[in-house]
């Protein structure tokens, strides 16, 4: 009883990392209906800028992301304005076709500079700390990768609905034209809130970078279950888009006790199962 | 009086379709000229075209003798012009307030401010954490017109604040406007109602398919000039 136990609250920690991958990706997709296939790449990108920052520098790969996270979210402005902006209209597949020429970019640049092997962020301690809470150990990074993720889904919703830029974002994704009108430009409200996503993505790079090895044609598996967890949780809510994280990674992490083959295939499945159930996610955003 | 607002020869066009031709206009500093016309005349396509949400020939619209016909919606709301745009066309997302703050988002100073809105629309204080959506028309259309003041506008233009809404409503709605250009700001007022037009503004234009088809004083006009200009017959 008290395996599955651990594996549920392991499962749960796990989706935290999740939500971090699909806070991006929820947050472009509300302000802009732009579909980032590369949001996955993104962050495998992250963990390279990580591993790389971590080397050079000699700094743990906390300290990193005082590199990597203005350095993203730079690189997601100049992306958004020099390029994204322009796919950006009626018609939804320029932007699809765009950020999918993008994703295989970013891999092949990443295979030419760091080669296919795997590689990891050197966490050191931290890695292999526990805490045990009543029979069940807890990783001391899985647990801070978790509050972290819940720290960074309470600032994005603060600032969305709490200061001037979310009721900016707010604005131009309900009515551009007018939005325009109060002196917004859209063009950069869009580049901020690709800055914000990318800054995100930079985040959830490091903290899969100290958890897991990667090499650079897993990303496409992260957009999976980003987009799984927002599906899951509903489109246009943050909070919704956290348990959406949990309740993928509870169902893998139980897949995986089951037999360790069947962990992804047993996320697909609650995928699916919440989809059939309720089509449009479990707290879609209400329209008031 | 200076002049505020200069078109020459206004051409606009949605695609292959042209929908103003050659419009000349003149707006002093502190008037409130009306526009009317007929349906499709032109009147929204006049007010787009000056608030910047569509581009046309950079030299057709200036304003204090700046070329601005070019700019974006967004760089003509810096030079103070602000639209209350048909249909109302609130953020559904924003509640009330927030409709109202977006208004004032360029912070250009004045006298208009939460405070100020909410004493000209007393409902709207009840009313200002609620959803847009969750007014009534009336109450929307305040918002609306609350939400062009929060910037502080030189010139405001008005496209057809009364369309769809109670009589009673349209009255109230008029009621505040003296209050609001009383203050020297200069207002352009699109309206299908040419009686309450002709009842706030000091001078008027008539547009037809696109061209102007009568302007002058609103005292010196003729009832019968304005049915002639308005529905194309020869006088
Ligand atoms: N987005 C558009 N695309 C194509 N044609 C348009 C568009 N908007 C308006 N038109 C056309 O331009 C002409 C002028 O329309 P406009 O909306 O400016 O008229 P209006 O005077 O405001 O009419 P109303 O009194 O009905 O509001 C009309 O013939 C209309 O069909
Ligand atoms: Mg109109």
């Amino acid at each position: 009883m008290i395996e599955w136990t651990g594996a549920i609250v392991q499962g749960i920690l796990l989706g935290g990392l999740y939500a971090l991958f699909a806070a991006g990706l929820s947050l472009i997709f509300g302000v802009m209906r732009l579909v980032n296939i590369a949001h996955g790449d993104l962050i495998i990108l992250a963990a390279y800028m990580g591993l790389t920052t971590t080397v050079l520098l000699d700094v743990h790969p906390f300290l990193a992301l005082l590199i990597v996270v203005p350095v993203m979210a730079g690189l997601g402005y100049v992306l958004q304005r020099g390029i994204l902006n322009r796919t950006l209209g009626d018609d939804i597949l320029p932007p699809l076709l765009v950020t999918f020429g993008l994703s295989v970019i970013i891999q092949n640049v990443l295979l030419e500079t760091y080669t296919a092997d795997p590689r990891k962020l050197a966490g050191g301690a931290i890695e292999t700390a526990s805490v045990d809470l009543g029979g069940i150990t807890l990783g001391v990074l899985p647990l801070l990768t978790f509050g972290i993720a819940v720290a960074v889904i309470a600032v994005l919703q603060f600032i969305f609905y709490r200061t001037s830029l979310g009721r900016g974002f707010r604005a131009v994704s309900d009515n551009q034209d007018i939005a325009q009108l109060m002196g917004l430009n859209k063009a950069h409200v869009f580049g901020v809130a690709m800055a914000l996503a990318l800054a995100v993505v930079a985040i959830a790079g490091i903290l899969l970078g100290m958890r897991t090895s990667f090499d650079p044609a897993i990303g496409g598996g992260r957009l999976i279950f980003g987009f799984e967890a927002v599906i899951i949780g509903g489109l246009g809510n943050l909070w919704g888009t956290l348990v959406g994280g949990v309740i993928l990674g509870v169902a893998q992490t139980i897949g995986a006790k089951i037999d360790p083959g069947f962990q992804i295939l047993a996320g697909h499945i609650a995928f699916l199962i919440v989809l059939a159930i309720r089509p449009n996610g479990l707290f879609p955003r209400v329209e008031h | 009086m200076s002049e505020l607002l200069a078109l020459v020869g206004l051409n606009a066009h949605y695609g292959d379709f042209q929908a103003l031709y050659g419009l000349d206009m003149s707006v002093s500093e502190g008037e409130v000229v009306a526009i009317i016309g007929a349906n499709g005349a032109g009147k929204t396509t006049l007010m787009r075209s000056i608030s910047g949400l569509l581009q046309n020939a950079s030299e057709a619209v200036n304003y204090r003798g700046q070329p601005i016909g070019a700019l974006r919606a967004d760089q003509v709301a810096g030079f103070g012009i602000a639209l209350v745009p048909e249909g109302r066309q609130l953020f559904p997302s924003l509640s009330v307030e927030e409709n109202l703050m977006i208004g004032g988002k360029l912070g250009r100073s004045g006298p208009w401010s939460l405070k100020k809105v909410y004493d000209l629309f007393p409902i709207l204080l009840e009313r200002r954490n609620q959803a847009s959506t969750s007014l009534s028309g009336g109450q929307q259309q305040m918002v609306a017109i609350g939400r062009a003041l929060m910037a502080n506008p030189e010139l405001i233009l008005f496209d057809e604040v009364s369309l769809g809404l109670a009589p009673v409503i349209i009255r109230q709605i008029y009621d505040a406007l003296p209050g609001i250009v009383g203050d020297g700001m200069t207002a352009m007022i699109v309206e299908q109602d040419i009686k309450k037009a002709l009842s706030v503004s000091s001078r008027v234009y008539c547009l037809q398919e696109g061209r102007v088809s009568l302007e002058g004083a609103t005292n010196d006009i003729t009832h019968d000039q304005i049915t002639a200009a308005y529905f194309g017959l020869a006088s």
